[in-house]
């Protein structure tokens, strides 16, 4: 139904989102599609670090740069699917639970049939398109920047 | 010296406490600053906090800073403080910079190169007048824009590295697990993986004068800035709970990598080394330092003659923290009584035998 590649992608366009985002997305969700499933912690929202890592040189051997906070959270949902449960799992970088949360619930829903295509459309493709927009806009500031300096012959000017 | 414990003082303690807040918020018919606007506005301050305080997250540097008065030593302390209440839950892979969003590229040892050279927000090439319209309401005309080139911005030392001109960076065929100062003491000599980390949360200062002595001739290495790039790169986990890997955010970092002579030596024909600086957030200046002094140390590992305070590893890692720092000078304040005591004793007692034997 769904690749690990997709299922990578929409993980990280749900961490990528702003709270306010998501939580906007998530109620118009439930306004156009359906009431949104009970659902149970299987690991309550944590906050706690992650050590990021360099690389020497860029290339080198790994060292430690330093930590970063990040939340994560599993939720399940109560209903089962073919007889079997699903539980959907939210890393965000950050202190937001409530992010991890809705990150977990969304990572859940879009791994089932009856779901999937409508968060697809309602909340990931917006967040993506959002983030589309923020890098592109971003990226056309620094190309405004791009400099070609003159080499000049020693003693000239 | 060792510190006697004393005790009593609660009274004026609390009251010192309560005076040091309200001097904090200065006076109140001022507006309050937010944290979020210190997050804002005072960007570089929060990035310098992040990248010292080993701790990448805009909104707690940003309190930091406003609970330390702007002391961004003290903020750093308090950030450092804060990361030792929380468990570590994975260690990232290593980031990718070569496949960054470029805020800002420049190469100072190639005029052209692929992706081109990209100023981004700079101090350089700008008058360093002060700005008196600043202290009125201020109107920021909005950044320009270009359209893009979808070019990639491939790193510079490719280029020397693809003709063996500069020493290649090599990676075990064994994925080592690096050095972690945060959970291992340090012990000498260091290698490699421990002095970056320990040079990536250095303070910057102590960095920048140390950097600086290299260039005039404490352990000389004629250094080129050959790339310094600034920009957000993925942050990719592997949490094995999920058996994939998935990135989780976007993190500001500045890597600068310093082109640095060297004649070669027995094994070794003559070709260029590098130097390598690595930050959180936009630390250019903390970056270009930390890449001077990267290679500095490199000296004995090259067969260099180690002899000027930046080549020196223990030297330079054990005084390079600011908190570590700090705290010891600092402890000079608290009540020394009682060995102050015992010193008076002695100089008195040698003064008087001194004084005895005098005819």
């Amino acid at each position: 139904m769904f690749t690990i590649p997709e299922r990578q992608s929409w993980m990280s366009t749900l961490a990528r989102a702003e709270l306010q985002q998501l939580e906007d997305l998530i109620e118009s969700l439930v306004s156009n599609f359906h009431e949104l499933p009970n659902y149970t912690f299987l690991r309550n929202p944590e906050i706690g670090l992650v050590m990021v890592q360099g690389r020497a040189g860029a290339t080198g051997e790994a060292f430690n740069l330093g930590d970063m906070t990040m939340t994560r959270c599993v939720v399940q949902l109560e209903d089962m699917v073919d007889g079997l449960p699903i539980s959907g799992f939210g890393y965000i970088g950050g202190r937001s639970q409530r992010h991890a949360e809705l990150a977990a619930l969304c990572d859940a829903l879009l791994q089932t049939t009856l779901w999937h295509d409508q968060v697809q459309t309602t909340v990931i493709l917006p967040i993506q398109q959002s983030l589309v927009k923020q890098q592109d806009r971003k990226q056309r500031q620094t190309a405004a920047t791009k400099v070609n300096f003159f080499t000049m012959v020693r003693g000239e000017g | 010296m060792p510190y006697v414990a004393v005790k009593g003082g609660e009274q004026a303690i609390e009251n010192a406490e309560k005076l040091l807040h309200s001097r904090r918020r200065g006076d109140i018919n001022v507006t309050e600053l937010t944290s979020e606007q210190i997050e804002q506005q005072l960007t570089l301050a929060v990035e310098r906090v992040m990248c010292e305080g080993s701790l990448y997250d805009r909104e707690l540097a940003a309190l930091a800073i406003k609970q330390s008065w702007g002391d961004l030593v003290e903020a750093i302390f308090l950030v450092r403080a804060y990361r030792t209440t929380l468990p570590r839950f994975y260690y990232t892979q290593p980031l990718n910079t070569g496949v960054m969003q470029i805020e800002r590229r420049i190469s100072s040892i190639f005029k052209d190169i692929p992706g081109g050279q990209n100023l981004g927000p700079t101090f350089d090439y700008i008058h360093r007048l002060l700005d008196f319209k600043l202290l009125a309401e201020n109107q920021v005309p909005p950044p320009s824009e270009t359209s893009v080139s979808q070019e990639s911005f491939p790193l510079v030392m490719e280029t020397l590295d693809k003709e063996g001109l500069i020493q290649s960076e090599p990676r075990a065929t064994q994925p080592q697990v690096p050095f972690d100062l945060t959970r291992q003491p340090l012990n000498f000599p260091a290698n490699r993986d421990a002095r970056l980390q320990n040079l990536a949360r250095a303070d910057e200062g102590f960095l920048l004068s140390l950097a600086y002595s290299t260039q005039r001739g404490y352990g000389k290495n004629h250094p080129f800035a050959g790339e310094i790039r600034m920009g957000e790169v993925e942050v990719i986990i592997f949490p094995e709970e999920l058996g994939f890997e998935i990135s989780v955010t976007d993190i500001t970092i500045t890597e600068v990598q310093m082109v640095n002579q060297f004649k070669g030596s027995k094994h070794v024909p003559p070709q260029f080394t590098r130097g390598y600086g690595l930050t959180f957030g936009y630390n250019e200046r903390k970056a270009m330092s930390m890449a001077l002094v990267d290679r500095a140390m490199r000296a004995s590992e090259l067969g260099e003659s180690v002899d000027s305070p930046a080549q020196n590893i223990e030297f330079v890692l054990s005084h390079s923290d600011n908190v570590e720092a700090q705290g010891f000078v600092q402890h000079l304040k608290l009540p020394h009584y009682i060995d102050f005591q015992a010193e008076l004793n002695l100089i008195r007692q040698m003064r008087q035998k001194s004084q005895d034997l005098s005819p």
